[in-house]
C-alpha cells in the first residue's frame, strides 16, 4: 500500500469512522457548550483544528526525542498535559502579537481548550497506534477536522431548532443530547466506508 | 526499587517544567502587547453579561471602543446610568444625561380587540408568520402576530405575550434593542422609561380598514394632533405618533382620540 492510499485511510477513518465527539466522545464540553451558533462553532472548530495539528507534532517530538530514549513511556500522560499546556498559552501570546485578526477570530476558544481531552486523546492515540510524527500530524488533523464538522453540523441544527414547538420536559440541553445522539448514529453509516 | 529510574523521571519532569516555564515567561516579555490599564478596568465596571445589546461584540468589545473613543461613556444599554458613571469615572470625563430608555410595543390589538383572517398552523414564530398572504394570520395586516419571537429573544425576561399581544415589562427592560430587530413589523421603538401617553397602533390603513381589522386601531382622524397644545402629537401615513420629547402629560390626546388608541402606561 502507498503512503498516499495509507494516509487517506488514517484521515478518513479518523474525521467521520470513528469521529471524535460521535464515536469516541471525547470533546463533549465544547461539542455541547458552544454550538449554539454556527459563527462560534465554526470558530471553535478553527481553533482545535490549530490546536490539534500542533500539538500533535510536539508531543510527537517529545514522546521520540525525549522519553523513548530515557525509557519513560509512563510518563506520557503528564507530560503532554505540560507541553500542550505550554504550547498553547505560547501560541496565544504569540498570536497576540503577531496575527492579531487570527487571534480575534479565535478570540476565547483559544485558551478554552488548552486542557481539552480531546487534544490529549489525539496526541495518546498517536503513540497507541505507534504513528510516527508524520501519520501523528496527519491522523491529528484529521481528528480535529471530523470535530470541526460534527460542532458545525450541530450548531447549525440548533439554529434551526429555535423556530420548533419543542415538548416541555426537552427545551434546552435533553433536546440537544438527543440530536447529538441521532447525529452518532447518522455517523455510524460511515463504518461501512473503509 | 530502581531508584536511578525515579530519579531519571523526576529530574527530567522538573527541568522540563522549568524549561517550560522559563520559556513562557520569556516569550511573555517578548511578546507583550501594549493594553489600556483603563480597558480592564472598564470591562470589570461592566455587566459582564456579553449581552451585545450595545452593539459591540460583548463587554471587551464595547471597552476597546470606549477607550479609543468610538463609544460614549453610556454605551452599555444595561448598565444605565450607574455603570456609565464609573466608565466616565475611568475614563475622566463627565457622564452625559444618560436617559433610561425601555422597547415599547406599538400594538394594541389584543385577542379582544382584532380577530384572525384565517387559521395558522405553522411554526410558532413571528417571522415565519409574517411571510403568509396578507402579512400573517391578524386581521390587522400591520398589527403584533403574538407567536412571540421577540420574547424569545429578550435575554432579560421582560417581554411576554399577553391576550395575544406582547407587552414589555417596563421594569425589567434593558433597552437593548433585540427584540426590536426580532419584529418582523417593526413594532417596538425605544421610547424614554418615564413617558405616559403611547399610540398602541401602527396601522398605515386607511380609516374603514383599520375599523374592520381592530376595535383600537388609530384610523389617522387627526384629532390628537389638533388638540395637543405642545405640538408633540403628529399624523403621518395614517397612524398618530407623539414625541416624547416634546410630550408635556397633559393627557388630551387620550381623551379626544375616538379610537382610544392612545394609552395611559404610566
Amino acid at each position: 500500500m502507498s503512503v498516499l492510499s495509507e494516509l487517506l485511510i488514517i484521515a478518513v477513518g479518523s474525521a467521520l469512522v470513528s469521529n471524535v465527539v460521535l464515536s469516541q466522545f471525547y470533546g463533549l464540553c465544547p461539542f455541547l457548550g458552544v454550538s449554539k451558533q454556527l459563527k462560534t462553532a465554526s470558530g471553535m472548530g478553527l481553533a482545535v483544528i490549530f490546536v490539534i495539528t500542533l500539538s500533535s507534532l510536539v508531543a510527537g517530538v517529545i514522546y521520540k526525542f525525549l522519553l523513548v530514549p530515557f525509557n519513560l513511556e509512563y510518563l506520557k500522560t503528564i507530560v503532554f498535559i505540560l507541553v500542550i499546556a505550554a504550547l498553547v498559552q505560547f501560541v496565544e501570546m504569540f498570536l497576540k502579537k503577531s496575527i492579531p485578526s487570527l487571534y480575534e477570530s479565535l478570540g476565547v476558544y483559544l485558551p478554552l481548550i488548552t486542557t481539552n481531552c480531546a487534544v490529549l486523546g489525539t496526541a495518546l492515540t498517536n503513540v497507541q497506534e505507534e504513528y510516527s510524527i508524520f501519520y501523528g500530524v496527519v491522523n491529528g488533523f484529521a481528528t480535529a477536522a471530523g470535530f470541526a464538522i460534527a460542532i458545525c453540523i450541530l450548531a447549525g441544527i440548533r439554529e434551526k431548532m429555535r423556530y420548533n414547538d419543542i415538548p416541555k420536559p426537552f427545551r434546552g440541553m435533553p433536546i440537544v443530547l438527543i440530536t447529538a445522539g441521532l447525529m452518532a448514529i447518522a455517523f455510524c453509516g460511515f463504518s461501512g466506508l473503509l | 526499587m530502581d531508584l536511578s529510574a525515579m530519579l531519571t523521571a523526576v529530574i527530567l519532569i522538573g527541568i522540563l517544567g522549568l524549561l517550560l516555564g522559563l520559556f513562557l515567561g520569556f516569550a511573555s516579555k517578548v511578546f507583550h502587547v501594549e493594553t489600556d490599564e483603563r480597558e480592564e478596568k472598564i470591562i470589570e465596571a461592566l455587566p459582564g453579561n456579553n449581552c451585545g445589546g450595545c452593539g459591540y461584540p460583548g463587554c471587551s468589545g464595547l471597552a476597546a471602543a470606549i477607550v479609543k473613543g468610538e463609544a460614549p461613556v453610556g454605551g452599555c444599554p444595561v448598565g444605565g446610568e450607574a455603570v456609565a458613571a464609573r466608565v466616565a469615572e475611568i475614563m475622566g470625563v463627565e457622564a452625559g444625561s444618560g436617559k433610561r430608555m425601555v422597547a415599547y410595543v406599538k400594538c394594541g390589538g389584543n385577542c379582544e380587540a382584532a380577530g384572525k383572517k384565517y387559521d395558522y398552523h405553522g411554526e410558532a414564530d413571528c417571522r415565519m408568520a409574517a411571510l403568509l398572504p396578507g402579512g400573517g394570520d391578524k386581521s390587522c395586516a400591520y398589527g403584533c402576530l403574538g407567536y412571540g419571537s421577540c420574547v424569545k429573544e429578550c435575554e432579560f425576561d421582560a417581554i411576554h405575550i399577553v391576550k395575544g399581544i406582547a407587552v414589555v415589562d417596563k421594569d425589567a427592560c434593558k433597552a437593548c434593542g433585540k427584540c426590536m430587530a426580532a419584529c418582523p413589523k417593526k413594532l417596538i421603538e425605544l421610547i424614554p422609561y418615564d413617558s405616559e401617553y403611547m399610540v398602541a397602533c401602527s396601522s398605515k390603513d386607511k380609516g374603514p380598514n383599520v375599523m374592520k381589522a381592530c376595535k383600537t386601531g388609530c384610523i389617522g382622524c387627526g384629532l390628537c394632533m389638533k388638540n395637543c397644545e405642545a405640538a408633540a402629537v403628529t399624523v403621518s401615513e395614517l397612524v398618530a405618533h407623539i414625541d416624547q420629547e416634546k410630550c408635556v402629560k397633559c393627557g388630551v390626546c387620550m381623551e379626544k382620540c375616538p379610537r382610544r388608541t392612545i394609552v395611559n402606561e404610566k
